[in-house]
């Protein structure tokens, strides 16, 4: 042996330091929520997320990346240390939350370090309105959006005297609040339940009393499984139709519940069926890599890795030392994207579509969703005209 | 007044689930003096079990065995590895130790069911409502959970005042200390109290989940009502349970229905609903507050 293993180990190491050097990968600082009762939603925009990456073998729009994946566990201060972590090592993209109120905790972090925040799913008004700021962008929707839409839908529908019911927290007043805000019909009662409830029994026997057309509800997670389940078994599902928005009976929940989702009404930005190239791609796509179909979730997350990938194509990588173009390419929203249409508004929020959507079963008798038809086009969140950039 | 009963239904129901959790809490916290925070778990590992056999088998039966002999026997491991170290440490160990349970607990579901709630549907013959006034229908399935809590109750009842094992059960609560210097094996009874605790939770847990969503964490919430109902009801004493399970779960279900249309009347409602739903959310708290103050012991103690 002539070579000595010090020899092969200082080659070895050069070489190593050499590929390092070559392609420095983009490091984008995931956070989002994996565990809790919450975590599958977590998992759908990190596994969405992930696809498109995969997709491009490692790269976003033809530029190494490193995902840095780490849970919040939905507690804010812990989200704002990973953050505090993470930009302390110079990472300078961050995206992946989906509570609103770790949002708030992070985004002003990274944007007083100079960083970008690009939503997957969470958008409050926040940063929506006078708040707007260069750095902040919202790939999904604006969080009153997903509401006001609703309001529209039970005009078109021709339901005239609503109960509404949402829980007693921040994003369930809001939630109330934008459906009020296009609701042309008579509001006969708001019932403010209690964050994470689990019997409904007292607020259904309201609801028979008040003898409304339809109900408007916003539960996500575990709340919404229990009031769908606790609604069916009621007798009112048959009655009284609810609409909520798709938050509300995601596919998950629809699997945890049944039946009892027969016949809901959602609004949603966008839906597994759409009927565009790229959304079909996509569904083929993600159902091949993970075995089921996207949710919501997955299909805003895989966007914003598309919308990032568009981007670090036109800086070349560089986030931070071109900063002020990367943040150009993004406004642009030049990428595919499975909703068919995008765009960004002044407030780099979305101007897009909204649809409604109806659960029927389909051929095989399984419970799906069904798109209705557009209630909005092109529609713009409120408070894009409050934000000054 | 057809509401009126509608809404005593919905708070026997309640109530009944509130006992079955709280009457194993109150034994395990009045006899073995543990503080134990995994009993939340039982009541998770329970409906999921019994999610996964009506998944497999479609009988409700095999679901309630299932729900019962898995929660039973996770708690006997629970109790075998854990609970039975913590005896002679005090309370904090206890809290931490078992907490720490709760977190491996709810891991361990993910791990083997996976994160998505699984679906329990209601067994077809529980399905639908009965119409039990004219004008008065409710759910087959509410009205067979507030049977079973009737049945545990009267069950317990007589386990606990004419068996030699509930003999020892009520010495137990009186005075440890005495039933061990008499001889008895202390260890043995503390076991079976324990795992007598886990099947109700598991029990509870199957009758829960055709109605509830079935998710990890869907324990530790009603942990905490629990508790507050084992402090009003006098901590070690069953009948306890089952007093403080009524006035909470009576209160939750009047109070929902009706603070809010009473300060509707008082004044206008973008001030009364967000009061009155976190008057609501703090009316157990309330209550054993008023207890605590002029009942120390509870409504119900075991006699010291």
């Amino acid at each position: 042996m002539k070579f000595s293993v010090r020899t092969i180990l200082a080659v070895a190491a050069a070489t190593a330091a050499l590929t390092v050097q070559a392609q420095t990968p983009v490091r984008i600082g995931f956070l989002t929520t994996l565990s809790t009762p919450a975590g599958y939603i977590g998992e759908d925009e990190r596994d969405g997320f992930m696809l498109a990456v995969k997709e491009e073998g490692d790269k976003l729009g033809g530029v190494t990346v490193r995902v840095m994946i780490e849970d919040d566990a939905l507690k804010p201060a812990n989200a704002k240390q990973i953050a505090d972590r993470m930009l302390q090592d110079g990472v300078r993209l961050f995206t992946g939350i989906n509570f609103s109120n770790v949002l708030v905790a992070v985004a002003p972090t990274v944007l007083e370090a100079g960083g970008t925040y690009v939503s997957v799913n969470a958008a409050p008004s926040t940063f929506a309105g006078k708040g707007c700021n260069a750095g902040y962008f919202a790939a999904s929707y604006q969080n009153d959006s997903y509401s006001d839409s609703s309001g529209m839908a039970a005009n078109k529908l021709g339901y005239k005297r609503m109960v509404l019911l949402a829980p007693n927290y921040q994003a369930g007043r809001d939630a109330l609040n934008g459906f009020k805000s296009t609701y042309k019909g008579e509001v006969l009662g708001e019932i403010y339940t209690k964050l994470d409830q689990s019997d409904f029994s007292v607020e259904l026997a309201r609801i028979r009393e008040l003898k409304p057309d339809a109900i408007f509800q916003f539960h996500p997670g575990g709340a919404g499984i229990n009031l769908a389940k606790q609604y069916a078994n009621s007798g009112l599902a048959q009655s009284v139709p609810m609409i909520t928005p798709i938050y509300s009976m995601d596919r998950r929940m629809l699997a945890a519940t049944g039946n009892a989702g027969n016949g809901f009404y959602l609004t949603a930005s966008w839906s597994a069926d759409l009927d565009n190239a790229e959304n079909k791609r996509f569904v083929e796509s993600f159902v091949k890599a993970y075995g089921r179909l996207p949710t919501d979730y997955a299909a805003t997350s895989y966007d914003t890795a598309r919308l990032i990938g568009s981007a670090l194509r036109a800086v070349g990588g560089d986030v931070t030392g071109k900063r002020d173009a990367f943040r150009a390419a993004l406004r642009k929203a030049d990428f595919k994207s499975v909703k068919g249409k995008f765009r960004f508004a002044q407030n780099q929020h979305p101007v897009q579509d909204w649809y409604l959507l109806r659960i029927e079963p389909d051929a095989s008798g399984k419970l799906g969703y069904k798109t209705v038809e557009r209630i909005a086009a092109d529609h713009v969140d409120p408070h894009a005209p409050e934000c000054k950039m | 007044m057809l509401k009126f009963i509608e809404q005593a239904l919905n708070g026997l129901q309640y109530s009944a689930l509130l006992f079955l959790l709280s009457a194993g809490l109150t034994l395990v916290f009045g006899i073995m003096n543990v503080i134990n925070l995994t009993h939340g778990s039982f009541y998770m590992v329970g409906a999921f079990c019994a999610a996964a056999a009506a998944a497999a088998t479609g009988s409700f039966l095999a679901a309630i065995v299932a729900a019962v002999a898995g929660a039973g026997v996770y708690g006997l491991l629970v109790e075998l590895l854990v609970i039975r170290h913590l005896y002679r440490r005090d309370h904090l160990d206890q809290v931490l130790a078992t907490l720490g349970m709760v977190l491996f607990t709810n891991e361990l579901v993910t791990v083997l069911f996976g994160r998505s709630p699984p679906f329990m549907d209601i067994p077809p013959a529980l399905a639908g409502s009965v119409e039990l006034l004219p004008g008065l229908a409710y759910p087959v399935m509410r009205l067979a959970f507030i049977g079973a809590g009737v049945v545990v109750a009267v069950g317990l009842w007589l386990l606990i005042s004419r068996t030699r094992v509930g003999m020892l059960v009520r010495a137990g609560a009186d005075d440890g200390e005495m039933v061990d210097a008499l001889g008895v094996d202390v260890r043995r009874l503390f076991m079976l109290v324990f795992v007598m605790g886990a099947l109700l939770c598991g029990f509870a847990g199957v009758m829960s989940a055709p109605l509830l969503a079935v998710q990890i964490g869907m324990g530790e919430r009603i942990l905490i009502t629990a508790f507050v109902v084992i402090v009003i009801g006098g901590v070690g004493s069953v009948r306890g349970a089952l007093i403080g399970s009524l006035v909470i779960g009576m209160s939750d279900a009047f109070g929902r229905a009706y603070i809010p249309l009473l300060l509707g009347r008082l004044m206008p409602s973008q001030l009364s609903d967000p009061l009155s739903s976190s008057l609501i959310s703090a009316s157990a708290y309330i209550l054993m507050a008023l207890v605590l103050l002029f009942r120390p012991l509870g409504l119900a103690p075991a006699r010291h």
